[in-house]
């Protein structure tokens, strides 16, 4: 058997009192993909801090190839392959879509070869090509400011992907999207993941399922269930916390 | 899209054209003592480039570059001092003998070196912000804190510097103009006229210098840094690292700018080192247009041109006038004097006034979608 490419061990984080992770255990094989549910409240963002290093678990441990990452500052943690993307988007306003695009490709990450060096023809390349697959080609030279809700979020996509992380988190990617856009970014998503291993937080349901992967239900910041969309559905655990009225939810 | 860009670039080009004819005619124009104001107020152009890199583009609000301003003069003065006091009894600075000092401080013994003064002018600003900047940023304090956190080590290097008669003459400073350099007297005119040519020459070159560091990726982290941090953590990239570099590079400009400013106007003290000096400097760069380094250049020449025309007139009534400035900036020109020409902000006040026809299709327009976002 080959080691999880991340393994959470027992992780438990409190702010002040408040448990958000109780003794959390999961594992993500190399070239998952992943779905993560659960409640208001669940812990799902927090599960997403932990990994990333924003938040320092209170116990337990956060192994990613082989590795701990307990410690280690936000931007090493990125630097080792693992990339985030926010709830609500989150690219640079303030520059074009293209100098967004560069900043997640260019690598390494020092302050001197950004000074001194430009963009080699293969990172070039690269570019081009995420361009294509967000299908934002046309607005490269836009500032991302003034994109739409949907374009940004997957202009922040393909700078996740730009970066070439192992694993992807993604938080809530078809929030405020249209139905077209949510449909397309799971089918992004999806052929993301074998080469990556990429792991998805969302609300709705129509998107997971369409998804087609393994689901991990949290709730008070534990796992509650996994298993695949229906059979997850049936569980009367899940009806009871999460999917009390599944034909609302669904809509 | 295409159309502003051309635009700020003529802007751009148009106003370097009359800076460049302006600092050619001056000598020639002005009589010696407007001269060295306009060399002294051109030399503030070089700290405020620098306020502009980190509170411009990196967003981060500095109220001490007062600070390395007066170090950069300091270092000019010690060698001037130095450089003269040959004749002098002990062969060291006058103003020792007032506190019977008879052996000179330790640490003035390297500025004999012209070499080393040459460096230590922007390097030891350099140094001195990036271990002030690396203790802060480490720590991730920032906003209103860090403004605050610089504003007090402002007050303590101004308390010091203020009371160390036996080091450095505390309050009464170190004069220049009476030194000697190259054989020649620092006040007399021709060594002024030089000093305008070799300021003009620097602020140029800062000006150059400051533009490759924002026009490429390193700049584009800097605004990364401002609009977003977290993110570009998240991306891979080490703000801290980042952030101390810009404040030692912005603290460096201010050292060749106290310098500079030092031998034009004579003296050097801890009044560099004031608090509303240090809070001017970012005023200039606000109402030049923060983010645009001409503005920048703008904002400091023509802020304290005005400053001493207004106060030679009307004493007492420049403080009025430049936080009416302040005000009018900040509630109306939220980008500074050139933000709002390189936007459409002229051509907007022209139709409002009837002049010129509103622009058809508005720009935002062009960019689909952002409207129904704001909404």
């Amino acid at each position: 058997m080959t080691l999880p490419l991340l393994e959470l061990r027992h992780v438990s984080v409190s702010f002040d009192g408040f448990y958000a992770l109780t003794d959390l255990n999961l594992n993500l094989e190399l070239g998952e993909l992943r779905a993560v549910i659960g409640p208001n409240g669940a812990g799902k963002t927090t599960f997403l801090d932990v990994i990333t290093g924003k938040v320092k678990p209170t116990r337990g441990d956060v192994i990613f190839k082989g590795n701990s990452l307990l410690g280690l500052r936000e931007h090493r943690i990125a630097r080792l392959g693992i990339g985030r993307k926010f709830q609500s988007p989150r690219v640079f306003e303030n520059l074009n879509v293209y100098e967004n695009l560069a900043l997640a490709v260019s690598q390494p990450k020092k302050p001197w070869q950004l000074l001194i060096g430009g963009l080699n023809g293969f990172q070039r390349d690269r570019i081009d090509h995420l361009l294509n697959i967000v299908n934002l080609h046309s607005r490269s030279g836009f500032l991302a400011g003034s994109l739409s809700h949907g374009q940004k979020q997957w202009l922040e996509i393909a700078m996740l992907v730009g970066q070439d992380p192992d694993l992807l988190l993604v938080d809530e990617p078809v929030a405020g999207l249209t139905d077209e856009e949510t449909e397309l970014t799971a089918d992004l998503l999806k052929s993301l993941a074998g080469d990556h291993t990429v792991l998805v937080i969302d609300h709705d349901m129509e998107f997971i399922r369409r998804l087609d992967s393994p689901v991990t239900v949290l709730h008070q910041g534990n796992v509650l269930c996994e298993g695949a969309m229906e059979s997850i559905q049936k569980d009367p655990r899940v009806i009871e916390v999460y999917l009390g009225r599944p034909e609302e939810e669904s809509l | 899209m295409k159309g502003t860009k051309q635009f700020r670039r003529w802007l751009t080009l148009l106003l370097w054209i009359v800076i460049l004819a302006a600092i050619i005619a001056a000598p020639f124009v002005l009589p010696v003592f407007r001269l060295n104001l306009l060399g002294r107020y051109l030399s503030l152009a070089i700290v405020a480039l620098g306020v502009d890199l980190i509170w411009g583009y990196t967003g981060l609000l500095s109220l001490g570059q007062g600070i390395f301003f007066a170090l950069g003069g300091y270092c000019a003065a010690m060698y001037l001092q130095l450089n003269s006091a040959s004749e002098l009894p002990n062969g060291i600075p006058e103003f020792f003998g007032l506190y019977g000092v008879k052996n000179l401080p330790f640490f003035w013994e390297p500025f004999n070196s012209p070499l080393f003064t040459t460096i230590a002018i922007w390097l030891l600003p350099g140094v001195v912000a990036a271990m002030l900047g690396f203790l802060v940023f480490r720590n991730r304090i920032k906003g209103v804190y860090f403004s605050i956190l610089t504003q007090a080590a402002l007050l303590v290097f101004f308390n010091f510097f203020n009371g160390q008669q036996k080091l450095i003459n505390g309050t009464n400073g170190l004069k220049t103009d009476v030194t000697q350099l190259f054989g020649q007297m620092v006040g007399s005119p021709s060594m002024q006229r030089c000093f305008f040519w070799l300021t003009a020459l620097l602020v140029i070159l800062a000006w150059l210098f400051s533009r490759w560091i924002v026009r490429d990726r390193f700049g584009h982290v800097l605004v990364g840094i401002r609009d977003d941090e977290p993110r570009l953590r998240f991306t891979g990239y080490n703000p801290t690292l980042f952030k101390t570099i810009i404040f030692a590079i912005a603290g460096g400009l201010a050292g060749i700018s106290g310098a500079l400013y030092t031998v034009q106007s004579g003296i050097v003290s801890p009044q560099f080192m004031t608090v509303p000096f240090s809070i001017e400097m970012v005023i200039w760069v606000a109402v030049g247009g923060r983010g645009t380094l001409l503005g920048a250049i703008i904002g400091a020449v023509f802020i304290n041109y005005a400053k001493s025309l207004v106060s030679e007139a009307l004493p007492a009534s420049w403080m009025f006038i430049q936080g009416g400035l302040f005000i009018l900036v900040v509630t109306a020109l939220p980008e500074g004097v050139l933000g709002w020409l390189q936007s459409e902000g002229p051509r907007n006040l022209l139709s409002r006034l009837g002049i010129a026809r509103p622009i058809s299709t508005y720009p935002s327009l062009e960019i689909d979608g952002k409207k129904e976002i704001n909404l």
